[in-house]
């Protein structure tokens, strides 16, 4: 009786693990079915219809919204910019990680401390002044955004380093400086091996907040050079008048790199993140 | 080694401290200053004292409207998310058929970027709307509720994985243990299956709290404040006041400081919850 009981609940939970499911994928179905549909019958009613011989239009709206928003260049400079910040977080943060954990005194500690007070900030505090600053200093393009990410990235990324290199025991380091290794090639060919694994949690939460990051990009470098969220921002216009099918193709082309990536990347993902949870 | 170390400063710490100084050290500080400021031109403002901050409150109603608005979301989505989430995480630790591919799709979503999001459901609440003859902007209580919404259909997935690590840490042991003694599953949950995973509770309380504090790409695809400021939070809020109207930008700095301070806060109540654990464990 137990035992059939327990099957019994056991589909119960099924059925509402399927009901979930479709609660999470509808949205993305409906936008997918609706970047077929000519604009009119996408605002409505409609927006739930399936596309019939009247709203049908074909891929259109794909290289409609393609045209106007660029979405192949808008594309190639989120891919450039998340790449390139997220190399150099990598490779800065952990030299900067390695130095104010082994080299103890007062500046490193200060230095730490500073980097953690950055964590809590929010973006709204230094918006403006950055993006003036960053203008006046011409970092306001797709190379000099870099530096700036490296240093918004650098408070989590340099937190969860050094909290990894305290935990691994110094006398490796010491035993090839005593052969006669110069701290580069201590930190090279020592260190950053032993790193990899929360270098790959690292990357996995950088790449997600660079990518996705909508301010930033748009207030330093928006005007002339659109990532991808800010060129979809860009179609919304002056006086709220929205091109919605050019929308609704444009959010399908967006989400495309990201499924892609998540069902590649799933399993260090989900660790990063569970990591990323536990420290921040 | 740490003396041979010592002065390779330049070439370890250097470049990553330029960098952190440039994009937030400098703002950071000149921002503080100047929202004692009046200023059009950041290299050209005059010292107004605390008058910025007076007029946060009194040039309109909006800032604490968006405070409230922002606090009564953020009390709703950490409760409706972390009991969501938590449930989700006890079935998917319960070897029901499909368990992985489940998770898979609940955690989706969290990868979406913000103005994706908010256009997504905006379609979506437009439509369902749309069947009573209205639509997300016709009243705030709409955009309240399309954001919650959102915000769960965003968020459920993630804690639901850090609840799933901690349910699945649990010693099977000990909940044996409980089985043989008769234990039901109500008294199984609150007896050890929650005390647990108090760690973790904790940390997915402050990341919903945090979350929906900060919330801003969300709330500008997906009414950016209409009607009428009525869903407007507090970032868009503070976007708005420096962008939207010219010769207050000074006020936009001092209302960010005000928002810097009340993260802050969360931040360090975080802190504080956090270490009183690590001591009584």
């Amino acid at each position: 009786m137990a035992q059939v009981g327990k099957k019994y609940t056991k589909w119960i939970l099924f059925a509402i693990l399927i009901v979930v499911a479709a609660f999470i994928i509808f949205p993305i179905l409906i936008v997918l079915m609706n970047s077929f549909k000519g604009n009119l019958f996408i605002s409505s009613a409609g927006a739930f219809k399936f596309p019939n011989e009247q709203s049908f239009v074909g891929i259109s709206n794909y290289t409609n919204g393609i045209d106007k928003i660029n979405f192949f260049t808008a594309f190639g400079y989120s891919l450039w910019i998340t790449i390139s910040s997220v190399f150099f977080i990598l490779l800065l943060t952990s030299m900067l990680a390695w130095y104010i954990t082994r080299v103890k005194g007062k500046v490193t500690t200060v230095i730490y401390y500073l980097l953690v007070f950055s964590m809590i900030v929010p973006f709204q505090m230094v918006m403006y002044t950055m993006s003036k600053f960053a203008n006046m200093i011409h970092i306001d393009n797709p190379v000099g955004i870099i530096i700036l990410y490296v240093g918004f990235g650098c408070g989590m990324s340099t937190f969860m380093f050094s909290g990894f290199i305290k935990s691994i025991p110094i006398a490796l380091e010491e035993a090839a400086m005593i052969d006669g290794a110069s701290p580069v090639r201590t930190f090279f060919s020592v260190v950053m091996p032993m790193l990899k694994s929360t270098a790959i949690t690292i990357a996995i939460l950088e790449t997600m907040w660079v990518w996705n990051d909508y301010l930033m990009p748009y207030l330093v470098i928006g005007t002339e050079y659109r990532t991808i969220p800010v060129a979809i921002q860009y179609l919304r216009g002056g006086y709220g008048s929205v091109d919605m099918g050019a929308m609704m193709a444009m959010l399908v082309l967006a989400m495309i790199p990201v499924i892609v990536f998540f069902l590649c990347c799933q399993k260090y993902i989900i660790k990063g993140v569970l990591a990323g949870a536990v420290k921040g | 080694m740490e003396k041979s170390l010592r002065k390779y400063f330049p070439l370890f710490a250097l470049p990553a401290l330029i960098c952190f100084t440039l994009s937030f050290l400098i703002p950071m500080v000149w921002g503080f200053v100047l929202s004692f400021c009046e200023f059009a031109t950041i290299t050209d403002a005059t010292f107004v004292g605390f008058d910025n901050y007076i007029k946060a409150f009194t040039i309109d109603n909006y800032f604490t409207q968006a405070f409230w608005f922002t606090l009564g979301f953020t009390v709703i989505t950490v409760i409706t998310i972390n009991i969501l989430a938590f449930t989700l995480a006890l079935i998917l630790t319960k070897n029901v058929p499909g368990t992985n591919a489940f998770r898979t799709v609940f955690f989706m979503p969290n990868l979406i970027g913000g103005i994706v999001l908010g256009w997504i459901w905006q379609v979506v609440l437009n439509g369902v709307l749309a069947g009573f003859e209205q639509t997300l902007l016709s009243d705030a209580k709409y955009g309240f509720w399309g954001l919650v919404i959102l915000m769960n259909w965003q968020n459920v997935g993630y804690m639901m994985v850090i609840y799933i690590a901690a349910i699945q840490n649990i010693s099977t042991d000990m909940l044996e243990a409980a089985a043989i003694d008769g234990a039901n599953g109500k008294t199984t949950l609150f007896k050890i299956i929650i005390p647990s995973v108090m760690p973790s509770i904790t940390i997915c309380l402050f990341l919903t709290m945090t979350n929906g504090f900060k919330l801003y790409d969300q709330n500008l695809a997906l009414t950016n404040g209409a009607p009428n400021h009525q869903t407007e939070m507090l970032a868009l809020n503070i976007f708005n006041t420096f962008y939207s109207r010219v010769g207050f930008e000074g006020v936009g700095q001092a209302k960010a400081v005000i928002f810097t301070i009340l993260v802050a806060a969360i931040a360090l109540v975080q802190l504080v919850a956090t270490r009183s654990k690590e001591v009584e464990n």
